[in-house]
């Protein structure tokens, strides 16, 4: 069974080349058969491969199958081959099923649009290259996912192309994660010329005998590598494109969030986890870095109004959780809170989407309210996702994900009080702004009455997730056990200051504090947020926390107005002039030319007449 | 006379007779046909005459034929007139 392996990235692909082709000519449900199908059977497989990656493990705990030679120049030969460890299984478990069940999901809320084939082409072919990235066996391949994830966010965000804002968006997207990607492909290039090999499992074996901890290059390969991650995962600095990215359709942004595209960085840095064990430097830089976003992007969810975004910065801040937990040598508590984090971050979309749709496409939260009796499986599956992401203790998933790595932030080897208490304050906002979010949406008066009600297709998948967002959290040890197949095993140094039961008692208490305060300024007392928001103080930080900390406007001054400068002063340059003088001679010629056509046939006759004496007198006296 | 017709061709502006000027020249091309068959004792000029006319013939009748419908429909037939382009 496990040599079905390949057909796993080849099914979507080959429905999103399908769809692309002949997509406008199905019916829509001849469209969605295709679109959801192909998932759904990559998911079937996958699960088979699992199954029988479990029953019975090949040697060394990995499988790999090399499909043909990409490539082959003096001693460069990357395959295309495919390699199936603890680590990727399991993020191709999740990928597959999450993504199966966006795409029932979408069959039905897309349906009305008129780019429905176009929609799941892309939906498919954005699978196709994430399942590409997580299963290639060397780092080219790995790349030519992660560069076909990032042109699928591109087109999904700019999706509804006909809103200019959108295009914007779209072109926002690929443009931060390119300036990622640029030092990624630098790093791949110094891990090239050192080692010799871009094989994954190949460059981590060369660069452990080679490289001392510490040494120079392993740094600077860490640290670009990083770069990449960043770009694609929306950390700081170069989060700001996915809170734009809502600009797309809702299950693309549940999809981008939950399952492709933003978790590929947490991926990289997980597969390379060799390399960034042999520079600390660069490993503590992951978790400051994880660390200070996932602080930023809180403050900035607290202060949004539009759903989407909201939960767009609690994924950025999510992604931080990860980064930070990766960052202490904590691999297998980063790669259990992606699990849980697709879960409940795919439900938490999908609910803002049914909910966004019933109201008759109304994004803000202060125009929503008392939704609790009027959509009643909306509720409670938002309730639980939203219980999963703040941790509500010893029931959802989030808790046992999210305190696992606050407490490691803190005991693990290169962990430090100072995260954990970044990791506590994180957990703390995210109570916050989550439940801002439930209480404005769904308590209180009916502000915005309901149009739309969902179907089963898109309650079904709500269920199914909210399901999984409570049950992921049973799942702590065996898939901790699991993973300790392909990563190292945690080192606790400081377990005995801390114990992981205090810790994760004092998070419960935070998510109380978190849930009472916006329960206080969100239900009880509104008139309170007024009164914060009055102070100058409290206005000015709201401003600039609503503005994503004045990122936008410090990179559009810093990078894009000296860019456009430069253009402006570069606009008529030597090789510039040598092109216009082409077309300058292009329509000198057509101006002389077309005064010639005067239309008076006598000129025309006689301008025959004395081309044939001509050619008449050089063919007799030449 | 080949030249003549060509001249009459350039100078006359009245379409009939830009026709006419052409049927000249065509004439103007089998008299020299005619004149080199006898000359070289060779019967293949007049035969090329006999269809240099018939294709004159149809030419006129399809020349005349577009004639009459530029006159329905300019009430002219001067070809600067007719003139159309304005470029």
């Amino acid at each position: 069974m496990i040599s079905l392996l390949w057909l796993i990235p080849v099914l979507p692909f080959a429905s999103a080349l399908v769809l692309m082709l002949f997509g406008p000519r199905f019916s829509p449900r001849m469209t969605a058969v295709v679109g959801v199908g192909s998932i759904g059977l990559s998911a079937l497989i996958t699960i088979f491969v699992a199954v029988s990656f479990v029953s019975a493990p090949p040697a060394d705990s990995s499988y790999t199958q090399v499909l043909w030679t990409w490539i082959n120049v003096a001693g460069f030969e990357p395959q295309i081959g495919l390699y199936l460890d603890a680590l990727s299984l399991v993020m191709l478990l999740v990928v597959t099923f999450v993504a199966f069940l966006i795409h029932i999901y979408s069959a039905e809320f897309m349906i009305a649009d008129e780019g429905y084939s176009r929609f799941f082409a892309y939906m498919n072919l954005f699978v196709a290259s994430m399942i590409t990235l997580l299963l290639g066996n060397n780092l080219l391949l790995l790349l030519l996912g992660w560069e076909s994830v990032g042109l699928c966010s591109y087109l999904l965000i700019g999706f509804w192309y006909r809103d200019p804002a959108n295009g914007l968006a779209a072109r926002k997207a690929f443009i931060v994660t390119r300036v990622g990607d640029s030092a990624m492909m630098l790093g791949l290039f110094l891990l090239f010329t050192q080692l010799g090999t871009l094989r994954i499992q190949d460059v981590m074996q060369r660069a452990a005998e080679h490289w001392h901890s510490g040494s120079t290059y392993a740094v600077v390969a860490a640290l670009l590598l990083l770069g990449g991650a960043v770009g694609k995962s929306a950390q700081l600095p170069l989060q700001v494109w996915l809170p734009d990215a809502m600009a797309g359709p809702t299950p693309t942004s549940a999809l981008l969030h939950a399952a492709t595209m933003v978790t590929a960085g947490v991926y990289l840095i997980a597969r390379t986890h060799v390399l960034f064990s042999l520079a600390p430097a660069a490993q503590f830089a992951v978790a400051f870095v994880g660390a200070a976003t996932l602080l930023l992007a809180g403050f900035s969810a607290l202060t949004q109004h539009d759903i989407k975004r909201v939960l767009a910065y609690s994924t950025v801040s999510q992604i931080g959780y990860m980064f930070l937990a990766l960052g202490v040598g904590a691999w297998q508590a980063a790669m259990f809170h992606f699990v849980t984090h697709a879960f409940f971050k795919a439900l938490l979309f999908l609910g803002a989407g049914v909910i966004i749709n019933a109201l008759d496409d109304e994004h803000s939260i202060f125009r929503m309210g008392g939704l609790r009796k009027e959509m009643p499986v909306a509720f409670w599956t938002f309730l639980i996702a939203g219980c999963s992401l703040a941790g509500l203790p010893f029931i959802t998933a989030g808790f046992f994900s999210k305190d696992l790595i606050i407490w490691e932030a803190w005991s693990a080897e290169q962990g430090h009080p100072g995260f954990w208490l970044a990791g506590m304050i994180g957990a703390l906002l995210t109570s916050l702004y989550i439940f801002r979010v439930i209480f404005r949406v769904f308590f209180g008066p009916l502000s915005t009455p309901v149009t739309k009600r969902p179907g089963y297709r898109m309650t079904v998948p709500l269920l199914i997730l909210a399901f999984l967002s409570i049950v992921g959290g049973y799942l702590k040890e065996p898939l901790l056990r699991f993973l300790d197949l392909a990563l190292p095993q945690t080192i606790e140094a400081h377990a005995s200051v801390l114990t992981e039961i205090r810790s994760e008692t004092i998070a419960g208490a935070v998510f109380l504090i978190g849930v009472y305060f916006a329960y206080v300024f969100d239900l009880q007392r509104r008139s309170l947020v007024d009164v914060l928001v009055a102070n100058p103080t409290g206005r000015l930080l709201h401003e600039w926390w609503f503005a994503d900390w004045g990122c936008d406007w410090l990179y559009d001054k810093a990078f894009v107005r000296p860019f456009i400068w430069a253009t402006q002063i570069n606009k008529s340059d030597f090789v510039d002039s040598f092109y216009t003088g082409i077309a300058r001679l292009a329509e000198l010629s057509y101006r002389g030319l077309s005064s010639t056509e005067t239309g008076r046939v006598r000129w025309y006759a006689a301008a025959m007449a004395a081309g044939s004496v001509l050619f008449l007198a050089l063919v007799i006296f030449l | 006379m080949f030249s003549l017709g060509l001249i009459s061709l350039l100078v006359r502006r009245n379409l009939i007779f830009v026709l006419m000027s052409l049927e000249v020249m065509l004439n103007a091309a089998g008299l020299a046909f005619v004149v080199a068959g006898s000359r070289w004792h060779q019967a293949d000029g007049q035969v090329v005459f006999m269809f240099i006319l018939a294709m004159a013939a149809a030419e006129v009748a399809v020349g005349l034929a577009l004639v009459l419908q530029i006159y329905r429909r300019f009430k002219s037939l001067d070809v600067d007139e007719l003139s159309e382009m304005r470029g």
